[in-house]
C-alpha cells in the first residue's frame, strides 16, 4: 500500500491473515478467484483435479488477508479462507 | 508414462456444506456460471438472517437456475415451468410459519411464468424471489428470452433480436412488490446483504440478479465469462433509491444496480386474516390444521 | 364467524354446493380457484365456508395457478382442492401431471359442459372422460370418480379426498353440470358417521427418511414442508431419495412406483353400482347423469319384457375391467349410454373382447340423453 504520508499509529494497524482451502475435485477451473483475489495470491495449478480442471493454487499464501472474497465469488463450493493463527500471533507478539 | 498429478484425496469442509446436498456436488452448472455464484450468496444469506431454516423452503421452476433447489438441504420443490410463485403461494398460505424462497430464471419468472409473478407481487404475498438474470434461455441452449438485449444473437435469433427486453425492478415495482433490488453475481456481498434484508422482510421481495452464461449467451455474443464480470466492475453504478422506470440494462451507457424500492405495505395472508379469519389475528399464525 | 365444518342436517341444494360441503366434511382445507361455468358455485361455496374453519381461499389469476397452489398446499400438509370445467381441466393438465408424478395427494372436481373449446358454457357433457385418463403427458394412472346426484357428489367428494391420502395422487371427481346445477335432497350426517383419511406420516429417523419409498400397501409416507424432512421434490424423473436420476432405470423404477400402488390396489379403488344386473341379458354400462337415465330406460325396459340390466360406473379410472369380461360371458349385449360420441364405450369394448356386440346411445353435448332414446336402442339391437 502506497501511503503519501505514513500515517501516525501505522504500526498499530492490525492486519488479518488468512489460510485458503481448496476441494480441488469440485473446481471447474472458471478463474474467478484467480481474476478477483486482491492479494492476487493464487494461480491456476499444473495439476489437474478428477474433471480435468486446473484448480487454483495458493501461490503467497503470506498475503492473503481473509478477505473471504474468493470463497463467495467461486460458484462452486471450492474454495475457502479461514482466520489464520497469524494474526493471534501478531497480537500476542506487541502486548 | 508420465504420471498426471492429480488432486489429494482428503476434502475439507466448506463453510456452507450443512446446507448443501454434498452427494451431489459438483452441480451441473457449466465452469464461469454465475448461478452457482447468486446460488451461494443466498445460501450465505440464509445462514446469516437468523431465520428459522427448517421452516424454510425453496422453489423453483424449470431452467439452470431452478436446479437450485435440487442442491439446497431444506425442503425444496422444483416444480414446472414458470409455476413456481404460484406452487410456492400454495406452500405459504397453507402454513404461513413457512419462510417460502422462489430461485428461478428471467426465462422461467418472466415469461411463461410472467402472469403469476404479477399477482403474486400485486397481492404482497410474503415470498422473496430472487431471479437469476443471464439474458437468455440457458438450459435449453440459449434462445431468446424476455430480458435478451436489442439485437443479441440466440439461437432463436440467429440475425440478432428483433425485440426488446423487460425493465425488471420496474415491472415488479409497478406489480406492487415491497422489496426491489438488482445486483450482480460480482457484487457478492451487496447480494448477500440484499437477500438477507428480503428474507427478513415481509412481503413480496425481488432481487435481479445479473448473471454471465458462458456456454450459451455468452459464447454467441462473444463475451467470455471473466469480460462479462470486468463489464459487471466496470460498466455498473450503485444508485440506491433509483427512480425505476430509468433501470433498462445498457451496457453501453451502464447499468444501474442497488435496492430500489423498500416499502411496507400489509401482505395477503394480514388482509385475509382481517376480513375472513379475524380470530387469527390475536393468536400466533400458525398452519391450517389448527 | 366460525361453523362447523360438517353442516349436518337436511338440505336442497345443488350439486356443486354438495361438492363444496363434502369437501368441507372430509377436511378440505385449502381452496386454489378460478371461476369458470358451472363449477363457480363451489368456489364461491368455498370462499364463504373455508374461512369458518380457519382454511384458506384463494382465487388464483388462471387454473394452472390455481392448480399450483393446491400442490403447494398440500406439500405443506393441507388437504387441498380445486374446481374447474373442460377449459380450465386442459389447462390444469400440466400440473395434474406434476401431482401424479410428486405422489401430491388432491382433488380436483372437473363439471364438465359441452366442449371441445369453449364449447357450451353453460350445458353438460361427458366429454372428458378420456382427457381425465390421459389428459396430461407421459403415461400414468389416474382414479377418476363419477356421481349421479348431489347426494352422491357429497359422498364421493370424501371418498376422493379419502382415495387420494390413502394413494397419494391427484383424484378427479367428474361430474358435470346438470349434476352441478340440479338441486335435490342432500342428507349431511354426523361428523362422527363420516369416515376420512389422512396420508400416512413417516416414523423413524428424519435423515434417513426416503420420501419416494414405497410402504406395504405401495405408497410412500409423506411428511410435510417444516417438519425437518429436507425434502427434494421435482417433476423430473427420481428415485427413492427424490433426487432426478436420468436413466431408464430410474425412469422403470419410478414408473412402477406410480402406476403399481393403483394397479395392485384395484379391489380397494374401483366402486360400481348396480340395478337389476343379476338377471339381466342386456347390460347397460353407464356413469354420472346418464345413469340415471338408463335407470329409467331400464324400468321401461322390463316392462316391455327386455331383461335389461344397469352396471353403473361410479369408478370410472381404474376402469372395471374385469366386471366387463366377466358380464361378457354371460349377457347378450352392452349398450353404453353416455353424453359424448363413444368415450367409455371404447373400454367396454376393449374389455368385452368381441365376445359380444356393444351399442352407443350417445349425445355430442348440451343436454341429458332422454331414455326413450336408450329404450328404443334396446328394443332394435337385440
Amino acid at each position: 500500500m502506497e501511503f503519501w504520508r505514513v500515517p501516525l499509529d501505522a504500526d498499530t494497524i492490525q492486519v488479518s491473515r488468512g489460510i485458503v482451502h481448496i476441494l480441488e475435485d469440485r473446481c471447474k477451473g472458471c478463474g474467478y478467484c484467480i481474476e478477483y483475489c486482491p492479494k492476487q495470491a493464487l494461480e491456476f495449478s499444473a495439476n489437474f483435479n478428477q474433471k480435468g480442471y486446473h484448480p487454483p493454487v495458493v501461490i503467497k499464501p503470506e498475503e492473503c488477508v481473509n478477505c473471504h472474497y474468493c470463497e463467495i465469488i467461486c460458484p462452486e463450493f471450492a474454495i475457502f479462507s479461514v482466520e489464520s493463527l497469524q494474526t493471534t500471533e501478531v497480537e500476542q507478539a506487541r502486548t | 508414462m508420465q504420471e498426471i498429478p492429480v488432486t489429494s484425496k482428503k476434502q475439507p469442509r466448506h463453510p456452507l456444506d450443512d446446507l448443501i446436498r454434498t452427494d451431489r456436488i459438483p452441480h451441473i452448472w457449466c465452469p464461469g456460471c454465475g448461478i452457482g455464484t447468486v446460488f451461494s450468496a443466498c445460501l450465505a444469506a440464509l445462514k446469516g438472517s437468523g431465520i428459522n431454516l427448517q421452516k424454510t423452503v425453496m422453489v423453483s421452476g424449470i431452467g439452470c437456475s431452478g436446479r437450485a433447489a435440487g442442491y439446497v438441504k431444506l425442503d425444496s420443490f422444483h416444480t414446472t415451468h414458470g409455476r413456481a410463485i404460484p406452487f410456492a403461494t400454495g406452500l405459504k398460505l397453507a402454513n404461513p410459519e413457512l419462510n417460502v424462497v422462489v430461485f428461478s430464471g428471467d426465462g422461467d419468472l418472466f415469461a411463461i411464468g410472467g402472469n403469476h409473478f404479477i399477482h403474486a407481487a400485486r397481492r404482497n404475498m410474503d415470498m422473496t424471489v430472487i431471479c437469476v438474470n443471464n439474458l437468455n434461455y440457458g438450459m435449453t441452449g440459449g434462445q431468446v428470452a424476455a430480458t435478451t438485449p436489442y439485437l443479441a444473437k440466440s439461437t432463436t435469433t440467429p440475425a440478432g433480436n428483433p425485440e426488446t427486453p423487460f425493465n425488471l425492478p420496474l415491472m415488479a415495482y409497478a406489480c406492487g412488490a415491497t422489496y426491489v433490488a438488482r445486483w450482480t453475481m460480482l457484487h457478492t456481498r451487496d447480494l448477500t446483504d440484499s437477500i438477507t434484508e428480503a428474507l427478513c422482510k415481509k412481503g413480496f421481495s425481488f432481487i435481479e440478479v445479473l448473471s454471465p452464461c458462458p456456454v450459451n449467451y455468452g459464447r454467441r455474443n462473444k463475451q467470455k465469462p471473466l469480460d462479462m464480470l470486468k463489464l459487471y466492475q466496470e460498466k455498473t453504478i450503485i444508485k440506491n433509491h433509483a427512480d425505476p422506470s430509468k433501470l433498462d440494462i445498457d451496457f453501453e451507457k451502464g447499468i444501474i444496480l442497488g435496492k430500489f424500492i423498500d416499502l411496507d405495505r400489509p401482505t395477503f395472508i394480514e388482509h385475509y386474516d382481517k376480513i375472513y379469519r379475524p380470530s387469527r389475528l390475536q393468536e400466533n399464525v400458525s398452519g391450517l390444521n389448527s | 364467524m366460525m361453523k362447523p365444518a360438517v353442516l349436518t342436517g337436511e338440505y336442497f341444494m345443488t350439486g356443486d354446493v354438495a361438492c363444496a360441503e363434502g369437501a368441507m366434511a372430509a377436511g378440505c382445507r385449502f381452496f386454489g380457484g378460478y371461476p369458470i361455468t358451472p363449477a363457480t358455485e363451489i368456489a364461491e361455496r368455498m370462499a364463504i365456508r373455508l374461512p369458518q374453519v380457519e382454511g384458506c381461499f384463494i382465487q388464483m389469476e388462471d387454473e394452472i395457478g390455481a392448480m399450483a397452489a393446491v400442490l403447494g398446499s398440500s406439500w405443506a400438509g393441507i388437504k387441498s382442492m380445486t374446481a374447474t370445467s373442460g377449459p380450465g381441466f386442459s389447462l390444469m393438465m400440466e400440473n395434474i401431471g406434476l401431482g401424479v408424478c410428486t405422489e401430491t395427494p388432491c382433488v380436483v372436481v372437473n363439471v364438465q359442459r359441452g366442449g371441445p373449446s369453449t364449447g357450451l358454457p353453460t350445458q353438460g357433457a361427458q366429454g372428458d372422460m378420456m382427457q381425465a385418463r390421459w389428459g396430461s403427458h407421459g403415461h400414468y394412472e389416474i382414479i377418476a370418480v363419477a356421481p349421479s346426484s348431489p347426494q352422491e357428489i357429497f359422498y364421493l367428494t370424501i371418498t376422493a379426498f379419502n382415495l387420494s391420502e390413502k394413494y397419494r395422487l391427484p383424484v378427479l371427481v367428474m361430474t358435470d353440470e346438470i349434476i352441478g346445477h340440479m338441486s335435490e335432497k342432500v342428507i349431511i350426517p354426523e361428523a362422527k358417521l363420516i369416515k376420512t383419511v389422512s396420508r400416512p406420516k413417516p416414523k423413524g429417523r428424519k435423515d434417513r427418511f426416503k420420501p419416494f419409498a414405497p410402504g406395504p400397501n405401495g405408497v410412500a409416507p409423506m411428511p410435510a414442508a417444516g417438519e425437518g424432512y429436507n425434502l427434494h421434490i421435482t417433476g423430473l424423473t427420481h428415485d427413492e431419495k427424490g433426487y432426478p436420476v436420468m436413466t431408464v432405470e430410474a425412469q422403470t423404477e419410478m414408473m412402477a412406483r406410480i402406476t403399481e400402488k393403483i394397479q395392485k390396489n384395484l379391489d380397494d379403488i374401483i366402486r360400481t353400482d348396480s340395478y337389476l344386473l343379476d338377471d339381466a341379458e342386456i347390460v347397460i354400462v353407464s356413469y354420472g347423469v346418464s345413469a340415471r337415465t338408463s335407470m329409467a330406460a331400464v324400468a321401461e325396459a322390463r316392462k316391455l319384457g327386455i331383461k335389461a340390466g344397469l352396471l353403473r360406473l361410479v369408478t370410472i379410472w381404474p376402469f372395471p375391467e374385469d366386471q366387463i369380461r366377466e358380464l361378457a360371458d354371460r349377457v347378450k349385449g352392452f349398450v353404453t349410454v353416455e353424453i359424448n360420441l363413444g368415450q367409455i364405450h371404447r373400454e367396454v369394448e376393449r374389455c368385452a373382447g368381441g365376445k359380444v356386440p356393444i351399442f352407443l346411445v350417445g349425445h355430442p353435448g348440451g343436454t341429458i340423453i332422454h331414455p326413450d332414446r336408450v329404450v328404443t336402442m334396446l328394443k332394435e339391437a337385440f
